[in-house]
């Protein structure tokens, strides 16, 4: 485990002040490096208390249509990892503190060489890296690249999860663990539908990390259904996406509706 | 040096340091039911004699093979063809289709989802769905939808739902993505018929299981006919299911010489191309890890080729460690070069062969003019050149104008 784990801290204060965590996702580079960087601000001004950011890639196939074209905009604009790395740093330097998580797809780790990634990472400020195509059993080269550079290895806990993959699960990830909602891609037309409880209580009986729910999270309702559920938090990525894809025109408005969503998500976790 | 597959660990699924199941986790236990289920099935005399006797008596199996009369100038040398082209549905996919839609029904799944790039694979689905009572969707990209409308026609024909994807390139890859997407939210009803010998294991060893059928055969008929084995096996390859079809049953006879060919559309020295062997790199893409079309970054380059069956910028793992070993060489073979041999084998042997089986006649036929010993050669045809009628007669009437 990494030393000074800023999840932990902010885990530990949250829950000191009976607070769950509100976890907005957006794309690194999504629609250019430099809205990216103010897009990113804007989620952290609005009260976020972690942020998961993608690096772009051409082939996402967890994702639905909003992240997907948030992946085709940001390439467009000649995103890659070196460019991600670079805003990453920034975002970094703006706060301190904020546990940052990556979200991305196996082959942009493996081309840039495993531990080099994973060093890259720890050096421009990331916390946690979760590989979206990246099942437990597979896992074990990422794994150790994770820990050698001090990253936490995110997994994720899917409602079709037998225990053994669970307790698999409690044991090889860090920093939080990524509750799927319900099955498919992410996206808001299909709606969190999962009654987490029975899945979180297991993962809590086989000490997980803290458990954010995710995919569907798109109003303050379910922020809070996910809390009730006994989730420490929760993410959400193509509702906050689709207000960059709403705004592309008007960036200012854009970053004071993301600020504005942002805030509002948090206040359902009070 | 990275390896996903130590010698210690011998995980499944793997074929030397190529393979793996990289899938999101939300996959994994249905290709986990479906590896048991394949793995159980194999062994049931039952399910066996059922997809033998589809495959001989809806199917057509066994196909001929047929010695060229014509088309070879070189005295030294014979070329054989598989006929695949003569296969229930016009091509090999028919074969392991029919297994994976057995499957399907051992699995109590009541839909398939399926994605297709010449339309082969979406023709084979579609009319297995048809026999068996299964619900079909067929993923296709748009741009093979235009230039494949023929196929098309003939899935809705038989029932099929076909949805064009526009993502990305509008080829097999997105078709391929989108195919995922709907799985992964209904993985419990559908059955992902996957179309080739790649993606995340079970899909290479099942696929290979269900296909390799056509080397058999070519290894019984060309003992018949010539008393021995030949020199030279080829296939062209795109995923790679024909090829690793015909290779499978010749691997371990170490005489024969396996040779894969690769699309390189306008060029191997082009980036118009979808020759992954022969010009990708290690990746990982689709499940699985093996050679891969991407830039500096890792992000996925569009593959090129004129047969859109071969346009795929991954390949199936096991092709991957065949060539990693040298068991199996891959070369190019580009379009031009392809649209010959498509028009040399219809004039002098009345057979039109599929574009992506024009591939491997088109080695063929160069590697013949070579030959100083007398040398047997075994063309896999793995599909017929209908689809491609319309497409060909366009590219040709460019050609002429300019």
């Amino acid at each position: 485990m990494s030393t000074n784990n800023r999840y932990q801290t902010k885990f530990e204060a949250l829950l000191a002040n009976k607070q769950g965590a509100f976890v907005p996702f957006v794309t690194i580079g999504d629609p250019n490096a430099e809205l990216s960087f103010e897009i990113i601000k804007s989620l952290i001004d609005g009260g976020a208390d972690a942020l998961e950011l993608g690096i772009p890639f051409s082939d996402p196939v967890a994702d639905g249509p909003v992240i997907q074209k948030a992946n085709i905009r940001a390439l467009k604009a000649n995103s890659n990892t070196d460019v991600c790395f670079e805003i990453l740093k920034k975002v970094r330097e703006y706060n301190k503190d904020i546990p940052i998580g990556l979200l991305l797809y196996s082959n942009l780790i493996f081309a840039r060489g495993l531990d080099k990634f994973y060093l890259d990472a720890k050096q421009a400020g990331v916390d946690s890296v979760l590989v979206a195509d990246i099942p437990l059993h597979e896992s074990k080269l990422f794994r150790a690249s994770a820990k050698m550079a001090g990253i936490d290895p995110i997994f994720i806990a899917t409602p079709n999860a037998n225990n053994d993959t669970l307790k698999t699960c409690a044991s090889y990830g860090r920093g939080y663990t990524y509750l799927l909602s319900r099955a498919g891609v992410t996206g808001t037309d299909t709606q969190a539908v999962m009654p987490a409880t029975s899945i979180i209580s297991k993962l809590n009986e086989y000490h997980a990390a803290p458990s954010l729910l995710g995919f569907g999270i798109s109003t303050p309702e379910h922020v809070k259904s996910a809390l009730d559920s006994g989730a420490a938090g929760a993410i959400s990525g193509s509702a906050v996406v689709k207000i960059i894809e709403d705004n592309l025109a008007e960036p200012i408005t854009m970053l004071s509706e993301l600020k504005d969503f942002t805030q509002k998500m948090k206040a359902a976790t009070l | 040096m990275t390896s996903f597959n130590n010698n210690t660990d011998n995980k499944p699924g793997y074929f030397g340091q190529f393979g793996g199941m990289f899938v999101p986790e939300l996959l994994v236990p249905a290709l986990k039911q479906l590896e048991q289920e394949f793995n159980d099935a194999q062994k049931d005399p039952e399910f066996q004699a059922e997809f033998t006797a589809l495959l001989s008596e809806y199917a057509g199996r066994p196909t001929p093979l047929t010695l060229t009369r014509n088309m070879v100038k070189n005295p030294k040398v014979k070329l054989y063809l598989k006929r695949e082209d003569l296969l229930h549905g016009g091509a090999h996919k028919t074969n392991q289709v029919l297994g994976q839609a057995l499957l399907t029904k051992r699995m109590g799944k009541t839909e398939v989802i399926a994605e297709t790039g010449a339309g082969q694979h979406g023709v084979a689905t579609a009319l297995a769905c048809a026999l068996l009572g299964l619900k079909c969707k067929v993923y296709m990209g748009a741009k093979d939808i235009e230039r494949q409308q023929p196929n098309v026609f003939r899935m809705k024909l038989m029932g099929a739902e076909v949805i064009p994807v526009t993502a990305g390139s509008g080829t097999l890859k997105d078709a391929v993505n989108e195919a995922l997407r709907d799985w992964s939210a209904n993985y419990d009803k559908a059955h992902y018929l996957l179309g080739t010998a790649a993606g995340p294991h079970p899909f290479p060893t099942m696929v290979r299981e269900f296909q390799k059928m056509i080397g058999e055969e070519a290894k019984v008929q060309i003992l018949e006919t010539e008393g021995r084995l030949p020199d030279v096996v080829i296939a062209c390859v795109g995923g790679g299911s024909n090829a690793i079809g015909m290779f499978n049953d010749f691997i371990e006879d170490e005489s024969v010489k396996l040779i894969g060919v690769e699309p390189a559309g306008k060029g191997l020295d082009s980036k118009e191309h979808g020759a992954t062997l022969c010009k990708g790199t290690k990746g990982l893409l689709h499940g699985a890890y093996t050679y891969i079309m991407q830039d500096d970054f890792g992000q996925i380059e569009e593959s090129y080729s004129v047969s859109a069956g071969l346009d795929y910028p991954a390949v199936g793992p096991q092709h991957a460690h065949l060539h990693e070993t040298g068991r199996a060489q891959y070369v190019g073979i580009e379009d031009d070069e392809a649209l010959d041999a498509f028009q040399t084998l219809a004039k002098n042997e009345g057979i039109i062969p599929a574009l992506e089986s024009s591939h491997a006649l088109a080695y063929a036929l160069k590697y013949a003019e070579q030959q100083t010993q007398e040398t047997i050669l075994v063309v896999n045809l793995s599909g017929r050149g209908d689809k491609d009628l319309a497409h060909v007669q366009t590219v040709l009437a460019e050609k002429g104008a300019k």
